[in-house]
């Protein structure tokens, strides 16, 4: 069985490591060999952040290189954009299109790229894009952007919708349970 | 049980189950979370020390009394724990001391690159490097065994990759914690020269029985393949050399990185046509292969810088790559940067607007060095801020406006010796405490000026203002950083006076559970002239959109900072 091999990248404080704890759950109760990698301390702070996962029969290298990803989970727009080069050109792009100023931009030393989706979708790969932020607002919480996507994600990894809700049951707390059920589900439903 | 593990946690659980009973760490990414995840077992005493000497020592002291003890620390701790490290190799132990040190190749969070194993060699301690949560576990419990059987500590290296991927991880039960009787050796405690000349050839000897253990041990292994090429190998490089070559080549995976074993790779080389060794860092491995007389390739193929994976060996033996996808978009960096509401924000204007120079530290306010604030005009380790604005101050004979910031827990773990030395040595350095009432950058540890311990318990607490008092300093002050004029008006005032001072910026993290943000300002786009004031303090929540400043409301935590700034009373506090 080939290694399936997904990237969560976004910005420092949007959520992806629990993403990532979720994700890293689900896989393990499915049985496969699973390394999930990111890295923590100074990149938490407001920076670029990637994670990755890596799932099937035996994985080596907990990371992923050039044209190895058969997913990305972006969530934020130009991030999708600094870390394509990770996907195979035969991958797929689930996109938050939220953007998100990184300091040059504050500052003017650099300006946010306005199509940077379209030049995304010019590359070939599949790209599926949504307001993730959106969704989650009316779930109940912008923090839970994480679980739209997550939500999103479920269409493609062909693991039953019933085992997703129990590790966001496992995974959320308690008080958040109900919130982010709704998330996924609005992510998962959502129609491009 | 098996359970998806990152390497720290593995780490963790395998220095539980091999008996621990006393850790003492100091936190320094990416080692902190072994100390975190063994502070959560109630059965063993788990601190946070004031810093890495200190750490060290007191597991020594633990070990002496008989107990299993260990300290974690990133690979810039062990420096400052170097003194006791040497000669612990000299006493030796009682209860088995295990000192995990994390490397941090690429620099992720770190002020260089070095290489730790050159501190096992150096100070003749065995040193094992798992490649996976599954061996942190098993070699972190196996190291209490070899530090008791050989009578030495033992060095548990991981690399950020080991230490925070997470893998399936098959753990079992806690074993051998009782404390053993303490008996009084003033030969084997004391190192004075009569007893360590005496113990210096124990050292010797013991390096030559753990040479012949590493022969043999289960930490190394050889895994045959094809044998065009054999590649020696240890930590993650393992996973980047069987993810990109598979059964292709054979290796010899090293676990114990000191002392290497001669017969083991001698038997491995003469199996092999071409022999590689894939190592991230310097050629440790390659120099101990070369000495042995072997031809053998390493740093010639492979670079010494950073942090490798699998495409590096691919492109080395010209494996074939993946078919990327690819995209013409002029990505902009999005470094780290001080969060929205960050209580560093306001004394970093302050500097940065009457252009003091700045000698920074280590810790979350070394991000004030970015622009737009640019505040800071050194950064070099823990503590030096404040020794070194006073050898600069030395030099500069007052011709500039200086300073230094360091952070509450810095100061705690090395700039209160420096302070001593300003008080006794007389410069008028002014020294700003940025006392945000935790160890940010680590992820929000407790230390001795927080009035908490490790487990969140209330504990005794460092008085900042009498302890700066009591080496000697007259000049100290508490300033709110959330109130610009006042910090302008302290530092304005100590860069000129002829005394040393303190400034302390007392406010706690913004990220803090107990501080609760107020409500968010907003921009009256009316009375807003897009002058960009406010974009001088590298807010994350201000930026500009159609020429006016706009704040984005998830964001602003409501620090009133930039609405000292306006001078067109465009910005306001929604009600509150």
């Amino acid at each position: 069985m080939k290694t399936t091999n997904l990237m969560i990248v976004g910005v420092g404080g949007q959520g992806t490591l629990l993403a990532s704890k979720l994700l890293g759950k689900l896989l393990v109760s499915e049985g496969y060999d699973v390394k999930v990698s990111e890295v923590h301390g100074m990149s938490q702070r407001g920076g670029s952040v990637v994670t990755y996962v890596r799932f099937g029969e035996k994985v080596y290298s907990p990371v992923i290189t050039e044209g190895e990803a058969d997913y990305i989970v972006s969530f934020e727009k130009i991030e999708a954009a600094r870390y394509l080069s990770c996907l195979s050109n035969k991958g797929k792009i689930i996109v938050n299109n939220q953007e998100i100023d990184p300091m040059p931009v504050i500052t003017g030393a650099a300006v946010y790229p306005t199509d940077v989706l379209e030049k995304v979708k010019e590359s070939g790969v599949f790209v599926d894009e949504m307001n993730a932020l959106d969704l989650a607002e009316s779930a109940g919480s912008a923090k839970a952007v994480n679980i739209v996507l997550m939500g999103r994600l479920a269409r493609y990894l062909g693991i039953g919708r019933e085992k997703w809700v129990k590790a966001i049951e496992e995974t959320v707390p308690a008080k958040t349970k109900e919130m982010n059920l709704k998330a996924f589900e609005l992510g998962y439903n959502y129609e491009m | 049980m098996k359970k998806l593990l990152i390497g720290n946690e593995a780490v963790s659980r395998g220095l539980y189950e091999g008996g621990i009973n006393v850790v003492s760490s100091y936190p320094g990414t990416p080692s902190t979370e072994i100390t975190e995840f063994l502070s959560k077992y109630d059965d063993i005493h788990s601190e946070w020390a004031p810093n890495e000497k200190v750490a060290l020592e007191v597991a020594f002291g633990a070990s002496l009394a008989g107990a299993r003890s260990a300290c974690a620390m990133k690979h810039v701790g062990l420096n400052v724990a170097a003194d006791p490290l040497f000669t612990l190799s000299y006493t030796g132990v009682t209860g088995g001391l295990v000192i995990c040190v994390a490397d941090d190749p690429a620099m992720h969070s770190s002020q260089n690159e070095q290489d730790s194993r050159h501190y096992a060699i150096a100070s003749k301690i065995p040193m094992l490097e798992p490649a996976d949560s599954q061996e942190c576990y098993r070699f972190a419990k196996e190291a209490f065994r070899i530090s008791e059987e050989f009578d030495t500590p033992v060095l548990l290296r991981l690399t950020t990759r080991i230490a925070h991927s997470q893998s399936i991880t098959d753990i079992g039960e806690r074993e051998n914690a009782e404390i053993k009787q303490y008996e009084k050796k003033p030969a084997k405690y004391i190192m004075m020269p009569a007893y360590a000349k005496a113990k210096h050839p124990v050292v010797e000897e013991r390096t030559k029985k753990l040479i012949a253990f590493s022969e043999i041990c289960d930490f190394n292994r050889i895994e045959m393949g094809g044998t065009d090429i054999g590649i020696i190998t240890a930590g993650d490089c393992y996973q980047y050399v069987k993810e990109a070559l598979g059964d292709s080549v054979s290796v010899l995976k090293l676990g114990m990185l000191n002392p290497l074993p001669e017969k083991l790779i001698r038997d491995f080389a003469a199996k092999v046509k071409r022999l590689v060794v894939v190592e991230e860092l310097d050629g440790i491995i390659e120099t101990h292969v070369r000495s042995l007389g072997l031809p053998v390739e390493g740093k010639s193929l492979f670079t010494p810088i950073g942090e490798y994976n699998q495409d590096t060996v691919r492109k080395v033996f010209r494996s074939a790559l993946n078919e990327k996808a690819d995209c013409e978009v002029n990505v902009p960096v999005r470094p780290p940067m001080m969060c929205a509401g960050c209580p560093h924000r306001g004394m970093f204007y302050a500097l940065s607007k009457n252009k003091i120079t700045v000698m920074g530290d280590i810790g979350c306010y070394t991000l004030g060095a970015q622009a737009p604030l640019t505040a800071l005009d050194s950064t070099l380790c823990m503590g030096a801020s404040v020794s070194g604005l006073h050898g600069f101050n030395l030099a500069d004979k007052g011709q500039r406006r200086t300073a230094c910031v360091i952070g509450d827990s810095t100061f705690i773990h090395s700039g209160i010796t420096g302070l001593i030395n300003v008080a006794y040595n007389s410069t008028s350095s002014t020294v700003i405490v940025l006392d945000n009432s935790i160890t940010g950058m680590t992820g929000h540890q407790q230390n001795p000026t927080t009035g908490y311990n490790i487990k969140g318990d209330p504990a005794s607490k460092v008085d900042l203002e009498a302890l700066c008092k009591a080496v000697g300093i007259k000049r100290i002050r508490v300033v709110d950083p959330y109130n610009i004029a006042e910090c302008e008006k302290a530092v304005l005032e100590e860069t000129a006076s002829d005394e040393a001072s303190v400034i302390i910026s007392r406010r706690p993290c913004v990220l803090l559970k107990s501080v609760k943000a107020k409500s968010p300002v907003k921009v009256d786009a009316d009375k807003c002239k897009g002058c960009k004031k406010c974009m001088t303090l590298g807010c994350p929540a201000i930026s500009i959109k159609n020429k006016k400043a706009v704040i984005d409301h998830t964001l602003c935590v409501g620090c009133d900072v930039c609405k000292q700034l306006c001078a067109f009373g465009a910005i306001e506090s929604e009600d509150r």
